[in-house]
């Protein structure tokens, strides 16, 4: 079988230090988005496992899938939840969530969890959208704005350039910057006429890595300008698979004069993190599953 | 919340801006009535309040929805932010 190119690391994690029965609250959030699936299980308000996987064929096998996941080895069962949110573009299709919340408000509650309270500013480069979102001290969202016209400037744009130029998907950010000079960025903002023009560069004897900083570049600027639209406050943090691609995320960095904060966690999973948080507030609230619960502070 | 519903592409910035926190003190909701394209709907929000929104199936066609209220020449008041008794909408286009 020829070698997917475009395939990231799927797995889980769980916290083996700690032992869920000690806590109190068992919140879980899940995130389906149209390329990749998280889920979250928090204890007290603290992540304790998680999963992040590719989505599958439909939005309710997705959630199954990714939850059974982050639940495996754990001793966890779905009747021990008090509360799950589901969120992404499936979120409505999560057949165990007691709740819909949208991505943008949990991608903001997730990026305040994981960079801190600082951060004013998220840009989520995504599978399929990019979302740029001003939130405040708390993660509430003051200010948003999404892309999803096209796969350009997306996690999908980038799978279909791994693939093109036969390099892992992994490897594509350091490849990208190992060039002498910084070529013109490829011109077409669509990825289908991108691959082209791609594919036209390689022919005419660019290199692979030159062809990849084209690309990212573009990229780059692309969600610049998204970013510009909502105005840049600091401090500035990526979530999504793309903040993991350093090709991308040090020519942003370049174009906007900041550094992005470094992330305490997978980036990918902020969404689904940010769910299990709002969760968790909810059952602080009294809106949990078992309504006896004690509330959970902090 | 600053709400900016839309998209850009290779044209251009199509993007309507909605300040929800102003929907929440609003009676009327006349954006809803007055837009002839049906681009708006009232839903509840991540806050559970009561906010303008623009319709999911719409959100990627707002350029050629409202092009109608958008004439190259002579272009009048657009129905939704005159009838916005708040101020909320502001279109980037
Ligand atoms: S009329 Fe204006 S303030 Fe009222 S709901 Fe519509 S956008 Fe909001
Ligand atoms: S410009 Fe016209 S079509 Fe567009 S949102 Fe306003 S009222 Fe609706």
């Amino acid at each position: 079988m020829a070698k997917e190119y475009w395939r990231w690391k799927e797995y889980n994690w769980r916290d083996e230090k700690r032992d869920w029965r000690d806590g109190k609250v068992i919140t879980g959030g899940v995130d389906v988005g149209s390329v990749s699936s998280q889920a979250v299980i928090m204890v007290d308000g603290e992540i304790y496992a998680f999963s992040n996987m590719r989505t599958g064929s439909n939005s309710p096998d997705s959630a199954v899938n990714a939850m059974n996941w982050a639940l495996e080895e754990t001793g966890i069962s779905m009747d021990d939840f008090d509360f799950i949110v589901g969120t992404g573009y499936g979120r409505v299709n999560v057949p165990y969530a007691d709740k819909a919340i949208t991505e943008i408000a949990c991608h903001a509650r997730g990026g305040n969890y994981m960079y801190g309270p600082t951060v004013r500013t998220i840009l989520d480069m995504g599978g399929q959208d990019c979302k740029a979102i001003l939130c405040d001290e708390r993660g509430k969202v003051t200010n948003f704005l999404m892309n999803d016209k096209c796969a350009a400037g997306t996690g999908r744009g980038m799978e279909v350039f791994a693939d093109l130029l036969n390099v892992s998907i992994e490897e594509v950010g350091d490849l990208s910057l190992d060039v002498e000079e910084e070529p013109p960025p490829v011109s077409s903002t669509c990825v289908v006429f991108a691959k082209s023009e791609a594919s036209q560069l390689l022919r005419d004897g660019w290199s692979r890595s030159r062809v990849l900083a084209a690309y990212c570049s573009a990229m780059a600027h692309r969600v610049f300008s998204l970013l510009e639209r909502v105005g840049v406050q600091k401090d500035f943090a990526i979530t999504g698979g793309i903040a993991k691609n350093t090709g991308v995320v040090s020519r942003l960095e370049k174009e906007l004069g900041l550094t992005a904060l470094q992330p305490r966690h997978d980036t990918q999973i902020a969404g689904a993190l940010g769910a299990a948080l709002f969760a968790t507030t909810l059952v602080e609230k009294g809106k949990g599953r078992k309504k006896s619960q004690t509330a959970v502070t902090g | 919340m600053k709400a900016n519903y839309g998209y850009m592409d290779g044209s251009g910035d199509y993007f309507i801006t909605i300040d929800t926190d102003k929907c929440v003190e609003c009676e009327t909701r006349a954006c809803v009535a007055a837009c002839p394209a049906n681009l708006f709907v009232i839903e509840e929000d991540d806050w559970d309040d009561l906010v303008a929104l623009i319709a999911q199936d719409k959100r990627k066609s707002v350029k050629y929805d409202c092009a109608p209220c958008k004439p190259v020449t002579d272009r009048p008041p657009l129905p939704c932010m005159a009838e916005c008794p708040f101020d909320a909408i502001e279109h980037s286009w």
